[in-house]
């Protein structure tokens, strides 16, 4: 087992989960390839995003507004901003082909906001591009535990 | 001295609750009237179903309900829908689970009663301690009258309320108008993003013929579209009306360019559709069929209101389901073009991930606008809903009424057509 690629894995993605809470949204834009996809699927096994309906299918354009959007002041759901605490953890390397490392982890997201305290758990795919010394997000594949249920509006960034 | 609207509302009767320009606030706070609504209303009057693309073989099942009434919408063998209670005869357990899938036949888990797809008792295992006393043909599951219009099924619980067409009447024609955003292929159903909000079912029945709120609620959502988009959207003291249809319908006509999609189809393409109907002319498509595709994947330019659960929303149908009195459940089911071009249906599906859902730029908004008005409707229980906009230059039609694009004319027809079932 390589432990040292875990290791490495774990400090991006411990990186990435702790931007998201602390709502860094820039150095979060930037952590990706100008191809990478934001991906909450409905269906926890689908594998074709592309043709089927999703919750979130966000390129670079759709993450910037995204973005834009939770800063923005105008979405009455968003304003308060709802506060999330998420551990990321059981990681395991899918497959590693020296170019793209593919992850598999476990997410555990607590959320508050105004008087409702929530809690997503979700299976979560990473398509990680080595660069220099770290990584970029080619894929972030968010597989809700309860994806198939009714779900309430989700006003942050899984 | 009170006024007639300052009684308290115990004192007020199911019809002095609803008036011309108004309606009282316990229509979204009172247990006791949602019982009443489920029974005068939903067991009472055609209720959508399912559209006829999510049950598109024999075997093809949708469990759904109508009102709290668990039930099965099934294609038989024989291509007839069969709207089926989801009860067994015997001890009433589901014989059916699972939001859609295919069978040969519901079998119920408990003690292995089996039904045929149209409902007709099967088998019952280990029939000997009937001794033949066991009437399998009064056995079946109950079966609904189903009707449908356009590709949509609606079912009723009463064998004596009018056809369907008729209860339909002047919707039926924007039901024609809307369906051409199949774009020359069927119109396909192809998944749905579901959500429930802690508020009453009527305050999203409002919502769909509101042009109102469009412009306060979704700002964010127009902030993060195109300059034509934002103009094309900018609806509210525009040519758009809203025109009552009979039987509490309603439709609410925003953009009137794209009521007919067929209609002037040399028009200039839209900029944020140009690269689609590059791609679409790359894929060998003629003009005239790029034009008909490209305007029909911005779907139509208006809401039908179908009076009590479904609507016609510019691109996708909005589905409301009950729960309680104050908690609804919402299916924003996503349309394609059944075998229509890869790219175009992926356009379909990434717009309407934009608005559309828990995640979407839209929905959430909605919801917290909603969840509010129940929230402030636990205040001044003797107060009213106002229903008034555009009360003033309301005006007779063929159809109905008509008024401007952000008058409040569907929701009174729809409290009308509420009050006429409530008391009935």
């Amino acid at each position: 087992m390589n432990t040292a690629l875990i290791t490495q894995v774990a400090a991006f993605l411990w990186q990435e989960a702790d931007m998201l809470d602390h709502g860094e949204y820039p150095q979060w834009l930037e952590s990706w390839t100008t191809d990478g996809l934001y991906i909450v699927p409905i269906n926890p096994d689908e594998t074709d995003f592309e043709n089927t309906l999703n919750y979130a299918c966000d390129n670079a354009a759709m993450r910037a507004k995204r973005v834009a959007r939770l800063g923005s002041g105008e979405s009455i759901s968003t304003s308060p901003v709802p506060r999330t605490i998420r551990s990321v953890s059981r990681f395991r390397v899918l497959a590693d082909d020296g170019e793209v490392v593919t992850v598999r982890c476990a997410q555990n997201l607590r959320e508050f906001r105004k008087d409702v305290q929530k809690h997503y758990s979700a299976d979560v795919t990473f398509e990680l591009v080595r660069t220099a010394g770290s990584f970029l997000i080619r894929r972030k594949i968010i597989r809700l535990i309860n994806a198939t249920d009714t779900l309430q509006g989700i006003g942050y960034i899984l | 001295m009170t006024s007639k609207h300052d009684t308290a509302d115990q004192a007020l009767t199911l019809a002095d609750r609803v008036q011309a320009d108004r309606v009282h606030t316990s229509l979204y706070t009172d247990p006791a009237i949602f019982e009443t609504e489920m029974d005068k209303i939903f067991a009472s009057t055609w209720v959508w179903v399912a559209h006829a693309s999510e049950v598109p073989e024999a075997g093809s099942y949708k469990n759904t309900y109508i009102g709290r009434q668990p039930v099965i919408v099934v294609r038989d063998r024989k291509q007839k829908v069969h709207v089926l209670l989801n009860r067994c005869r015997h001890r009433a357990a589901t014989v059916c689970e699972g939001k859609k899938g295919k069978t040969n036949s519901f079998v119920c888990p408990y003690h292995g009663w089996s039904y045929s797809l149209d409902g007709a008792l099967r088998g019952v295992p280990h029939p000997e301690s009937y001794a033949d006393q066991l009437e399998k043909g009064e056995l079946g599951l109950v079966s609904l009258r189903v009707e449908e219009y356009a590709g949509m099924l609606f079912a009723t619980f009463k064998d004596d309320i009018e056809p369907l067409v008729d209860y339909l009447g002047p919707a039926r024609k924007w039901m024609d108008l809307f369906m051409k955003q199949g774009g020359g292929f069927p119109i396909k159903v192809a998944g749905e993003h579901r959500f429930r909000f802690p508020g009453n079912w009527k305050i999203q029945l409002e919502n769909t013929t509101d042009a109102y709120h469009f412009p306060l609620v979704h700002k964010s959502f127009l902030s993060s579209v195109d300059q034509q988009t934002v103009e094309m959207l900018d609806f509210v003291g525009g040519p758009g009306y809203v025109e009552e249809l009979g039987n509490g319908h309603s439709v609410m006509v925003m953009i009137p360019q794209l009521i007919d999609l067929e209609a002037n189809l040399d028009a200039p393409i839209p900029e944020r559709f140009a690269e689609l109907a590059q791609a679409l002319r790359d894929e060998g498509y003629e003009d005239l069929e790029v034009r008909r595709i490209v305007r029909a994947v911005g779907g139509s330019g208006f809401n039908l209101n179908i009076f009590p659960n479904i609507a016609c929303s510019m691109a996708f149908f909005r589905v409301l389901q009950p729960i309680s009195v104050t908690e609804t459940e919402i299916h924003h089911a996503v349309i394609t073009m059944d075998g229509g071009p890869a790219v175009a249906n992926q356009a379909r599906l990434r717009m309407h991930e934009h608005f559309q859902g828990p995640m979407g730029f839209g929905t959430p908004d909605d919801s917290e606008a909603w969840e509010r008005v129940q929230k402030g409707a636990s205040a001044g229980k003797d107060l009213w809903i106002m229903l008034n906009r555009g009360l003033a230059g309301e005006k007779p039609t063929a159809d109905g009424k008509v008024s401007d694009v952000s008058a409040e004319t569907g929701m009174r027809a729809a409290y009308q057509q509420w009050k006429k079932l409530m008391t009935a």
